[in-house]
């Protein structure tokens, strides 16, 4: 089976542009990745040099892998249930598009994004770091194996978030619902990212790859277990032929 | 069920559009369509008619790839209906559903722009333009769906429709809710389709739309009912009747229309009126008046009794609905 980049290319336009034009969408991107920033900084801007050593024992940039399962959990939720709520569904499922195409596209749309953000608010929190907390805090917090591990990290864990959203919005017809299942669905990354950055875990190199292979291996089952789920009939009428 | 299965003039030229064979649609034991079999042949405007709930759209459906059938088969634009083959049927079909399916966030031109992509159409721009020009819309490209009104938008949903160039289109209900000059436009677009030689299956309640446009109706109940050209229906399925007025009462009506080879019989209309059934209106016309006149009868008219496709329709659709009042 080919694909056609065409087609993925105009689902990912039409889904950046509604992202951009819809508040409740907006509002989910900048809401999570304010709620994970703003305490932690201003947390680690009270802290004395004296409360480096402590600080030093947990790894607390790791708490910011919950923006990516957050915030693409929250958007593509909607992808959709919110085309089955406006009746844009039916339209799309009448052109030439394959459903591989169609969830790649909308796949894409979120995950771009979704990155955008989680990088760019990790970046911002890393330079408020450096640039106003006391040196020997700053020390304790950036280190080098927890940068590498947010990027290499964030892809993976957006689009597991990713997976299981679209697999939810394919059998939600209220956005709403299909929004807070999506959240809740991504509440057992959050849990493991926060038990890590509190050090209530560990997370040796060990940790880390073990945690690489698991999420590879979610992320290219989510594929395989969505894939089926994008069925014409079963997104019309809600039952597989 | 038997059904005259006429095909249009060109059927036999070049092979029908769409056909289908005995197809059934089952959504568990609830039965959608059953056992539904016609052709449509290339060009062809295609009426299919019938009470809500009565598997209009879910024909539609299926015929448009969106639906497996539970058993049967058909062919839409030349290709068997095998998943096999669904994504070339879709790139040769456009199907218009009744509720327009615009993003309403996205300006008209985005829409379009977002379906040329879809269909991978060749020079998007160039068919953008067109089908904008096509629905008298090409003013409006750049507003945002969402402020255009029910009949605007049902334009900008035909306009996505015209951008494949497709050979079948399905148009489900597309004047529902349009005012008489928008359904107008929207009728003027169909014929000129016709013209173009795209064939086009109209699922409508507008029974005075149908006869207008359509080459042949189907109308369908779960099953197929009847299927033919309107006037054809219309002949089926009444008996040929002159209406006549009188000033008075006749006399001896009995004696008067009895008497004549032309007439096979009469029922009052009420005083002064009657129902006249013959088998051919031309003929048995003038000497039913020539017998009136003769019987000094003050006419006061005489005309053929027409019967509207919309008549066709409420008989076959209350014969269902007695029939399922007395087998429930």
């Amino acid at each position: 089976m080919t694909v056609s980049r065409t087609r993925i290319r105009a689902i990912f336009r039409k889904e950046l542009r509604e992202f951009r034009r819809n508040r409740q969408i907006i509002a989910s991107m900048a809401v999570f990745p304010l709620f994970f920033t703003v305490y932690p900084i201003v947390e680690i801007f009270a802290l004395p040099s004296s409360s480096a050593s402590a600080l030093a024992q947990r790894q607390p940039l790791v708490y910011m892998l919950g923006i990516p399962a957050l915030v693409p959990a929250a958007i593509a939720a909607y992808s959709i249930a919110g085309e089955r709520q406006q009746g844009t569904l039916e339209p799309v499922l009448t052109t030439p598009i394959r459903a591989e195409e169609l969830l790649l596209g909308k796949a894409l749309a979120v995950l771009v994004p979704a990155l955008a953000v989680s990088y760019g608010v990790f970046g911002i929190f890393v330079a408020a770091i450096e640039l106003l907390a006391q040196p020997a805090v700053t020390a304790a917090v950036l280190h080098g194996p927890e940068v590498l591990a947010q990027l290499v990290f964030t892809p993976l864990i957006a689009a597991l978030s990713i997976w299981v959203a679209i697999a939810i919005s394919t059998r939600s017809n209220d956005t709403r619902v299909a929004q807070q299942l999506s959240i809740l669905a991504s509440l057992p990354t959050i849990v493991v990212t926060t038990t890590i950055a509190v050090g209530g875990l560990r997370a040796t190199i060990h940790v880390a790859a073990a945690f690489f292979v698991l999420l590879l291996i979610m992320d290219s089952l989510g594929w395989r277990v969505v894939s089926p789920l994008m069925n014409r009939e079963r997104l019309i009428t809600g039952t597989k032929s | 069920m038997t059904l005259n299965r006429k095909t249009a003039p060109d059927v036999a030229k070049s092979g029908p559009a769409l056909a289908t064979d005995h197809l059934t649609k089952r959504f568990g034991a609830r039965i959608a369509f059953s056992d539904v079999s016609f052709e449509v042949g290339h060009g062809e405007v295609f009426g299919f008619l019938g009470p809500n709930g009565a598997g209009k759209t879910t024909t539609m459906r299926t015929l448009g790839t969106l639906l497996t059938p539970t058993s049967g088969s058909a062919t839409v634009a030349g290709l068997p209906l095998t998943p096999g083959n669904e994504v070339e049927i879709r790139r040769r079909i456009a199907v218009m559903p009744e509720a327009p399916g615009l993003y309403l966030r996205l300006t008209v031109a985005e829409n379009l722009e977002c379906f040329a992509g879809l269909y991978e159409a060749p020079d998007p721009g160039e068919r953008i333009s067109r089908a904008l020009q096509a629905v008298k819309l090409t003013d409006r490209a750049g507003d945002p769906c969402g402020s255009l009104s029910k009949g605007l938008r049902q334009r900008v949903a035909l306009a996505r429709a015209l951008l494949s160039d497709p050979q079948v289109l399905f148009l489900d209900e597309p004047t529902s809710g349009l005012d008489p000059v928008a359904a107008r436009d929207v009728h003027e677009l169909i014929d000129d389709l016709r013209q173009r030689g795209v064939t086009i299956f109209l699922s409508t309640h507008r029974l005075e739309e149908a006869e207008r446009l359509c080459d042949r109706v189907a109308i369908l109940n779960t099953t197929l009912r009847t299927i033919g050209r309107p006037d054809e229906l219309r002949e089926r399925l009444f008996a040929k009747t002159l209406t006549v007025r009188t000033l008075a009462p006749l006399a001896d009506p009995d004696r008067l229309f009895g008497g004549l080879p032309a007439v096979n019989g009469w029922r009052p209309d009420g005083p002064g009126g009657y129902v006249v059934t013959v088998d051919d209106p031309a003929v048995a016309a003038p000497a039913v008046t020539r017998a009136l006149v003769q019987a000094g009868a003050d006419v006061l008219s005489i005309g053929s009794s027409q019967h509207s496709l919309e008549d066709v329709y409420l008989e076959l659709v209350n014969q269902d609905a007695e029939l399922e009042a007395n087998h429930p």
